[in-house]
């Protein structure tokens, strides 16, 4: 049996998010909506779950400092104590404010880059993939919902129709 | 309209009295002659503690063995026999000069401990007026930025900022009285010591009694000046027909934020860098802003949720915390970036002249001066990053009252090193003036707020305020 699934297409975003809302409280499943720009509070409409890319930044954040930390007292402490224009390096704590610039950026460094990979990652995006976008004109000025058509699919298409839409498609998908 | 509550009142009351006991208890027990402070070390050498006093007569040659930082002591407690030959000998002829030695030290301490509860006093008086005058800068900012979410805020900032006018006027009367030579606070004001020291006296052009009372005055006086008139403007607004009285202020307050930015540097180098004449830091000035809008902005925050814990603040929601919260969250980071650029640049290059300054906080202060770098950094920093944590009352108190300790514990690093070097306690005349000013400041600021509506009605951008949401 074929996968159907509705297109429908509105040119508001504040159509859209009374659509989304309509759409939730009759219990269809969004599968996906497709706008041109960031629909404030759509994530929230939708019920999706709330990120965690923060916590996941602020983890990567004390691997910086760990392999900072690490690194520094290794070289100038611990393998090659020498005296560098007397700066005391008999212990980590009596040279660490010469070393904190770099603790801080490597903090910084390993927060932002990993957090982005993980979100290159977790969103699945790389150079050369194929742009999975259902109707051109989701990137300029559409909004596109697709729904899954389970049952009776008229009904649907006119409950569509009723929310404010431009264009209701039943699309197969394989 | 808010009603102070008459059980704040009497606890700012209970505050306020309590407070007078210590700081008189902590005036009538300073030692006033030698004898006494004889006494004091010898209770203290029979006892076993204080060990570094024990041994009196070695303790100036300690100090003149650490060369600079010695002469900064020296200089920095008020040492009127105890010039620089004083310390040569002391260096050279230890045993020769044990008596006198002996007696210079026990001035030396006498002096330390008479300053002792001035300190005291002096280190709250101008934290609390910084507080308020910090509250105003902000407020200032939210007005000149036409700031959307927090008009709703105004009225409890605007009764925060009056206590500018009594603390103000707290803080100009102790530098009066030290230029009246009532206490020794600032050394550069002692005309003994500026005799025999030739950097003060290369500064005295700018370090001189009248000139530094003439700055306070005026520097007092504009602030105040914007403070009254931005009141007037904001409750007139409240009837206007017209948005005249939004404009006058908006101007007013762009015009306050540069007079502000310049009065603050100096203010920063006259009160509080001047207590060590001989040591100065070009970032001074903004150092202290960091450590005082923090504050305000964590008052702010704390003010304004007990109000709406009282159900007085209809329209202050989650996100209005949850922007004040950032906000003490990103100037705790601010803070702590120029302390340690302060820090670090002077420990890093370790110029004498300039090192001196850290070398008597960390030996003498350590705990004070590290504590408060837990406190005013790793705290908010751990506590405050999470965007959930920002919204719950709770936890905002309890970071804020964790800040407010710190921050006058900073503070008190700035001042006391300088004043009572090592006689430093955190005791009776310390507590007693903080719960004095507290309770000063609990009740001028409670007051304020009964005397407008809490809520600017007419404030073109209090609207958005109102639906404010993040």
């Amino acid at each position: 049996m074929s996968n159907k699934v509705i297109h429908v297409l509105y040119n508001d975003d504040d159509i859209l998010m009374d659509a989304v809302k309509q759409t939730r409280a009759a219990h269809h499943h969004i599968e996906e909506v497709y706008t041109p720009f960031p629909v404030h509070g759509l994530d929230k409409a939708m019920g999706l779950a709330p990120t965690r890319i923060a916590i996941a930044s602020f983890l990567y954040g004390l691997v910086g400092l760990s392999v900072a930390t690490a690194m520094v007292r290794y070289m100038m402490i611990v393998d090659w104590p020498q005296d560098i224009g007397g700066k005391p390096s008999f212990s980590f704590i009596e040279n660490m404010p010469a070393f904190v610039p770099v603790m801080f950026e490597l903090t910084v460094f390993f927060a932002a880059h990993l957090m982005v990979i993980t979100f290159y990652l977790r969103s699945k995006l790389w150079p050369f993939k194929e742009a999975e976008n259902p109707d051109v004109r989701t990137t300029d000025d559409h909004f596109l919902m697709e729904v899954a058509a389970h049952g009776d699919v008229d009904q649907l298409v006119s409950f569509f129709e009723n929310t404010g839409a431009v264009e209701v498609k039943v699309i197969e998908k394989h | 309209m808010y009603t102070f509550s008459s059980k704040l009142k009497v606890f700012s009351f209970v505050l306020i009295v309590l407070g007078i006991l210590g700081i008189g208890y902590s005036f009538l027990t300073a030692p006033k002659t030698i004898e006494d402070v004889e006494k004091i070390l010898n209770e203290e050498a029979a006892h076993g503690h204080g060990g570094h006093h024990a041994e009196a007569s070695h303790h100036d040659a300690e100090f003149t063995a650490h060369g600079p930082a010695a002469e900064e002591s020296h200089e920095g407690h008020v040492e009127k026999a105890h010039g620089h030959e004083a310390t040569a000998d002391a260096h050279h002829a230890e045993a020769a000069h044990d008596h006198d030695e002996h007696h210079a030290h026990l001035e030396h301490v006498l002096h330390q401990l008479k300053n002792k509860p001035w300190a005291a006093l002096y280190v709250p008086a101008l934290f609390f007026m910084l507080i308020s005058l910090g509250v105003l800068a902000f407020y200032a900012i939210q007005n000149a930025a036409q700031a959307g979410w927090s008009p709703v805020l105004f009225r409890v900032m605007e009764g925060i900022s009056a206590y500018l006018v009594p603390g103000a006027v707290i803080v100009f009367l102790l530098l009066v009285a030290g230029v009246l030579d009532l206490h020794h606070i600032f050394i550069w004001m002692d005309e003994e010591v500026v005799k025999g020291d030739h950097l003060i006296q290369g500064k005295s052009g700018y370090l001189n009694g009248t000139f530094f009372l003439i700055r306070a005055a005026v520097f007092m006086g504009g602030w105040i000046l914007y403070r009254q008139y931005a009141r007037k403007k904001s409750i007139a607004q409240d009837e206007a027909t017209d948005n005249l009285n939004f404009k006058k202020h908006f101007k007013a307050s762009a015009g306050f934020l540069v007079f502000f930015i310049i009065t603050e540097s100096i203010m920063s180098w006259d009160w509080i860098m001047s207590v060590d004449p001989h040591w100065f830091s070009t970032l001074f000035g903004w150092y202290v802003f960091a450590s005082f809008i923090v504050s305000a902005v964590t008052v702010i925050a704390m003010v304004t949720l007990y109000l709406k814990s009282k159900g007085y603040l209809e329209y202050v929601n989650n996100s209005h915390i949850h922007d004040l919260a950032k906000f003490m969250f990103g100037f705790s980071i601010f803070w702590t970036y120029l302390w340690f650029s302060q820090f670090m640049l002077i420990w890093y290059a370790d110029i004498p002249e300039e090192i001196t300054y850290f070398v008597t906080r960390i030996e003498e202060y350590n705990l004070p001066f590290f504590g408060m770098v837990v406190m005013n950094f790793v705290f908010p920093l751990l506590i405050l990053v999470n965007s959930d944590f920002k919204r719950l009352s709770w936890v905002v108190v309890m970071a804020g009252i964790v800040i407010l300790c710190g921050h006058y514990l900073d503070f008190f690093n700035m001042i006391m090193p300088a004043v009572v070097g090592d006689r430093w306690f955190i005791g009776i005349g310390e507590i007693g003036s903080v719960l004095f000013f507290l309770g000063l400041f609990i009740l001028v600021v409670f007051t304020a707020l009964t005397k407008a509506p809490l809520l600017a009605k007419r404030n073109p951008l209090v609207e958005e305020s109102k639906h404010f949401h993040y």
